[in-house]
């Protein structure tokens, strides 16, 4: 394949507005003026491009127009009417004007299957340019895509965790465009049957942020192939100063899932919130490793503001690059501020229809390309593919397939009784949820044996702190590389839950316990640390203190009662900490009122 | 006898049939009649490869070669066979007639590679070890390729100058069949750009000329494979078929051209032209050579599932279950004397004649096709007038549709990634115009662009889209009609073949696909074999086909009509410079 592993010397400066130049010319007046974001941008498009059709079809086309019926010409005359009406009077700006963002996401989910969508090739992030490429992903002349059935059965997977409707046929089509990293002049994707449609998403809203879930709609989810990757030579690296750009078509083909959302979310760290979850969502699939900086999840966001109580929606900003949540959030958030701002200063007209990219390093939004008219992509249906059909069986084999879902375990968790928090760390990683169910498990399965114990909240508690911090400390990948197997954690929670040793000598012993492993049980046998409860043993122990200290006594005796703490303290130093310390607390009363 | 429309059904009723008939049927007694049990049988199970008859001359098997048999490839291999021929001598042949042919069939020849093929094919067969194995008819011999299908590391041009530097990397999954069976390539013939022509004239490098009149074109765009096989500068060849690429060139030079079923074939390794229609078929000299390459072009090597598109575009309840991979065609083709009935071996059939087909037909077409159709009644079997409606609507729809998937087949063509590559320096948009406006030729960028246009924003309601509906019209009509007969007898093309640059008028060049366009749209099956030639005004005779166009997956049944056919039918005449070793072939 050597005529394949191309590197293009062509200048792509100016590409982009060149090129983007040679759409369609449209009145640009108006769009600029009333972009919505998301979905309803795509409404709007669908509206333009109707209107335009029936302009066309009066002009040229007698017998076209001829079809459209006296209703159909008087709803036309009505959206236009409306779209004329500039209600900005209505809705005076100033400085104390309230604002309102509208915003929605797009999000690209590379789906991680064996091959990419249409063809045997493996793909994996990082490879030598040029080195995962067929003639087939390549749009070599003669090829034709074949449908890989696993990424049907990930875009499924995804779609049922989404709660969305799977359309039991859906069909493939062509996005064409020319771009150096499409290498067939058309993306092959799925525009009006759609595989998934009308989901929703419960996402968990940070505390800061008030806390609770917010249900985030998912407007539909599609099918879509990857395009290659652009290397921008010389100049600063970007599009517009490079004085020659390298196509690596390795990611060219590969199976991507693009999700759609309605334009549900009230700020960045809402996004962000969905972003993760998301992410969660196609990690516990394993459908996608849902790596930002790799490129396996991308997310473009659609931001526009307008006051409070308008209908017309603002100008829409598309903003990307964002290589973390928290990137995103605070991306978001910048550029709600910034077109609040303009609004504000009387300079709405400088907010336009652009693509911005979040500067990490000035923390701030900047321009990436301005887009001037709607691309007309000339979708029609891909005469290569046959119509995919996913029967309710099918569906159905799927969901059943599928592992449990970060939603279901918040709720298997919370209904433990377990905290909020805890039940936010240990879901935030599949490998701790794996691990904290087998600590419960292995409790359980000792519990049949013993006594019934329940160590949920004891576990949570010491595998969210403790042992979590130590992984992180020690840069272990996951639990699972703890000296501390499950069984092990499931016994030292037991000890403590059981009264067998305090909280307080479970955190001692804990270290060592790390370090070498082994029984806790042992441990604390060996170490002579099991809890004192015998109440005879306590009642020396409080007595020996007693005597050693009898001005305290005398002076705790005469009313100064906040001497207890310290009678209890030296209890428990007395007992080198294995004193029980409720029992001990009541005898310790009973001798002091004696 | 002269033709006018409306017909008046049935045909047969009309006069000066029977004496035809009765001809051949004095003819046809006088034969053996052998196996009549045999013959029903067979062809009533042709399509599903049930054991086939001993007797029957099979691909696998060269011995038992009869003497009358029209197959190039029957009776070369026979030479092969018996050892008076090498292959490489066969090659040799050809090649040595490519040379002193100024026809211009070929786009490439690859010389070396053909006779170091051949070699190999010969100690292939004389090594002692391997003598035991069946091999298949088509071993050493030379077969030419539309150069629209990829051959791994030879030039595939498509007749286009932006890919006059190409070599594909893989080979077509049809030439990995043929190659299989030991078939050696001898080089690539010309074609209309993208196959956007019915002349081959509109081939970026020279055009090809018509074997019987040099003034004429062959047709197109498989017109350098169908003026190959006439011409005898190779066995067979294969072409390409998207609006009648392979039927109608076939009708211009005279040769036998099988369109099959859309998704009979494998389309990998096809440069997508409009990839709803394309197929890939064979062109040859007789109906059994049509036969035993479709045996292997259908086989099926896996990797490709394109063929089960058909489904999309046509509703596949009516096809027979036994529609792909295994059915056996040379099983279809039953000899004469193993005929049950020489007198009336197509009894029992029953054909519909397209009334609209004849409306402006050319009267020396029409007459040429009466003769068939009067044939066809001779020899038996039933014929009747039916209108289809919806036939005329068929040039427009199909003109929409396949230049719509062509403008977006043909995006890939940017000059980045292959082909030639001669602008690359220079700013990408000027780069991709260049290499496009540079690269492609008038006819392609005209179909580009009304292709584009079709689907553009706001038009594609008006043109794409109805286009779909009336294309499923078409195949609802024709399917309908098909529940009621065997096939349609119609003619090949409308006219006799062009005269170089007479069509510069790019519509009414399109209204020459009248005949083929409709079969096309409804993914059918149809075969195109030689009627009556036709003299000119310079008292050239020239030859024209008659088409059978078949029920979806019927490609066995078409194939035993026509050979029938083209057994009774009166000889017709041979290339003026026909091999001077005709007693070899």
């Amino acid at each position: 394949m050597n005529n394949t592993t191309t590197s293009t010397t062509t200048s792509l400066s100016s590409l982009s507005s060149r090129f983007r130049r040679s759409a369609k010319k449209n009145n640009n007046n108006k769009n600029n003026k009333k972009e919505a974001t998301g979905i309803f941008h795509q409404r709007e498009e669908t509206r333009q491009q109707q209107r335009r059709r029936r302009r066309r079809s009066a002009t040229t086309n007698a017998a076209a127009s001829g079809t459209k019926t006296e209703g159909e010409q008087l709803h036309l005359s009505a959206l236009e009417q409306s779209e004329l009406i500039d209600d900005t009077e209505d809705f005076p700006i100033d400085a104390n004007t309230k604002f309102e963002p509208t915003i929605g996401i797009e999000t690209h989910v590379q789906l991680q299957t064996k091959t990419k969508a249409f063809c045997g090739c493996q793909y994996s992030y990082g490879a030598n340019a040029n080195t995962q490429i067929c003639p087939i992903c390549m749009g070599h002349p003669g090829t034709y895509p074949k449908l890989s059935e696993e990424v049907v059965e990930k875009g499924v997977q995804i779609g049922v965790a989404l709660n969305c409707k799977i359309r039991e046929v859906s069909k493939f089509d062509r996005k064409q465009y020319f771009y150096p990293d499409l290498p067939k002049g058309y993306q092959i994707s799925q525009f009006d049957e759609p595989l998934c449609e009308h989901g929703n998403i419960k996402v968990v809203i940070p505390v800061e942020e008030g806390g609770g879930e917010a249900t985030i709609g998912i407007t539909r989810a599609h099918l879509e192939e990857d395009a290659g990757k652009l290397n921008h030579v010389g100049g600063s690296g970007n599009v517009s100063t490079a004085t020659h750009s390298l196509a690596d078509y390795n990611r060219a083909g590969v199976a991507l899932l693009e999700i759609v959302t309605e334009p549900d979310f009230k700020n960045g760290k809402e996004v962000s919130a969905y972003g993760q979850e998301l992410r969660r969502i196609v990690r516990y699939l394993k459908a996608s490793d849902g790596n930002l900086n790799e490129g396996s999840m991308r997310c473009d966001v659609n931001v526009s503001v307008k006051p409070v109580g308008r209908k017309r929606f603002g100008t829409k900003v598309e903003v990307k690059n964002m290589n973390s949540f928290n990137a995103m959030a605070r991306a978001i958030d910048y550029e709600i501020e910034r077109q609040e701002k303009l609004y504000k200063e009387g300079r709405g007209d400088e907010i336009v229809q652009e693509t911005r990219t979040w500067d990490d390093q000035n923390q701030r939004t900047v321009t990436m390309r301005k887009k001037e008219g709607l691309a007309d992509y000339r979708y029609f249906p891909e005469p290569d593919l046959n119509p995919l059909v996913c029967s309710q069986a099918y569906v159905a084999n799927v969901r059943k397939e599928m592992p449990e879902l970060p939603n279901e375990i918040r709720d298997r968790y919370k209904a433990l009784g377990l905290p909020n928090g805890d039940v936010q760390v240990l879901v935030e990683d599949e490998n701790l949820v794996r691990f904290y169910d087998e600590i419960l498990s292995a409790n359980s399965s000792r519990s049949s044996e013993e006594k019934e114990v329940n160590i949920s909240k004891q576990a949570a508690n010491w595998l969210t702190n403790d042992l979590l911090a130590f992984v992180k400390n020690e840069k272990l990948a996951t639990p699972y590389d703890l000296k501390l197997n499950p069984e092990e954690i499931a016994e030292f929670c037991f000890l403590i839950e059981n009264g067998e040793i305090s909280g307080k000598i479970g955190k001692d012993i804990l270290p060592e316990l790390l370090l070498d492993g082994g029984s806790p049980r042992k441990l604390v046998e060996e170490k002579g640390l099991m809890q004192i409860s015998d109440p005879k043993e306590i009642e020396k122990i409080v007595q020996k203190v007693l005597d050693m200290n009898p001005n305290q006594l005398e002076q705790y005796r005469s009313g100064k009662t906040k001497l207890k703490g310290f009678f209890v303290g030296a209890c428990l130093r007395e007992s080198g900490g294995r004193a029980n310390p409720t029992l001990t607390d009541e005898i310790l009363m009973r001798k002091l009122e004696e | 006898m002269t033709f006018s429309p409306p017909l008046s059904p049935p045909l047969r009723a009309r006069g000066g049939v029977g004496v035809n008939c009765k001809k051949n049927n004095n003819n046809n007694a006088k034969k053996k009649k052998k196996k009549k049990k045999n013959f029903c049988r067979r062809f009533a199970t042709a399509s599903s490869n049930a054991s086939s008859s001993s007797s029957s001359s099979s691909s696998s098997s060269s011995s038992e070669i009869d003497g009358t048999t029209k197959s190039v490839i029957k009776k070369i291999a026979q030479k092969l066979q018996s050892g008076e021929l090498t292959s490489l001598r066969v090659t040799e042949m050809y090649l040595k007639r490519m040379k002193d042919s100024s026809l211009n069939c070929y786009a490439s020849v690859n010389e070396e590679d053909a006779l170091e093929r051949a070699a190999e094919m010969d100690r292939e067969r004389m090594n002692p070890e391997r003598g035991e194995k069946k091999r298949s008819l088509l071993h050493g011999i030379p077969i030419a390729v539309k150069d629209n299908i990829c051959t791994k590391n030879t030039y595939t041009t498509a007749g286009s100058k932006i890919l006059r530097e190409y070599r594909p990397d893989f080979d077509a999954d049809v030439v990995k069949h043929l190659n299989k069976e030991g078939v050696v390539v001898l080089g690539k013939t010309n074609m209309d750009e993208f196959g956007m022509g019915s002349t081959t004239e509109s081939s970026a490098y020279a055009p090809t000329s018509n074997p019987w009149d040099e003034s004429r074109v062959p047709g197109g765009s498989s017109g350098g494979s169908a003026a190959a096989v006439a011409a005898q500068l190779c066995a067979a060849s294969l072409g390409s078929d998207t609006g009648g690429s392979i039927r109608q060139p076939a009708a211009f030079c005279g040769t036998v051209g099988l369109k099959p079923s859309y998704g009979r074939v494998s389309r990998h390794g096809l440069l997508a032209y409009a990839s709803s229609f394309d197929c890939i078929g064979p062109i040859t000299s007789s109906v059994e050579d049509a036969a035993i390459l479709m045996d292997v072009l259908c086989g099926n090597t896996g990797d490709d599932n394109n063929s089960n598109l058909d489904a999309k575009y046509f509703d596949s309840s009516n096809n027979n279950s036994s529609s792909s991979g295994s059915s056996s065609f040379t099983d279809a083709i039953v000899s004469k004397e193993n005929l049950v009935d020489v007198a009336a071996p197509l009894k029992g059939k029953t054909f519909a004649v397209i009334k609209e087909t004849f409306t402006g037909l050319d009267e020396k077409v029409s007459a040429s096709v009466m003769e068939s159709i009067e044939l066809v009644e001779s020899l038996g079997a039933k014929v009747h007038e039916v209108s289809c409606p919806t036939f005329l609507f068929g040039l427009p729809a199909y003109y929409i549709l396949a230049l719509s998937e062509a403008s977006s087949n043909l995006a890939r063509y940017d000059g980045i990634r292959f082909g030639a590559q001669d602008y690359l320096n220079m700013d990408l948009v000027d780069s991709i115009k260049s290499s496009r406006f540079e690269g492609f030729g008038a006819e392609v960028k005209r179909r580009i662009l009304m292709g584009t246009y079709t689907l553009s924003e706001g038009y594609s309601d008006a043109y794409y889209k109805r286009a779909q509906e009336v294309r499923r019209l078409i195949y609802a009509e024709m399917t309908q009609h098909l529940q009621t007969y065997d096939g349609f007898l119609t003619p090949a093309t409308s006219s006799l073949a062009y005269m170089k640059n007479e069509n510069q008028e790019p519509l009414a060049m399109f209204t020459g696909d009248l005949m083929t366009v409709n079969v096309n749209l409804s993914g059918l099956p149809a075969l195109v074999i030689r009627s009556k030639d036709s003299a000119d005004e310079n008292n050239t005779l020239l030859p024209s086909g008659i088409q059978i166009i078949g029920k979806k997956y019927g490609e066995a049944e078409l194939l035993g009509v026509g050979h029938i056919i083209e057994m009774f039918s009166a000889e017709r005449k041979l290339y003026k410079d026909a091999f001077p070793e005709a007693s070899l072939f």
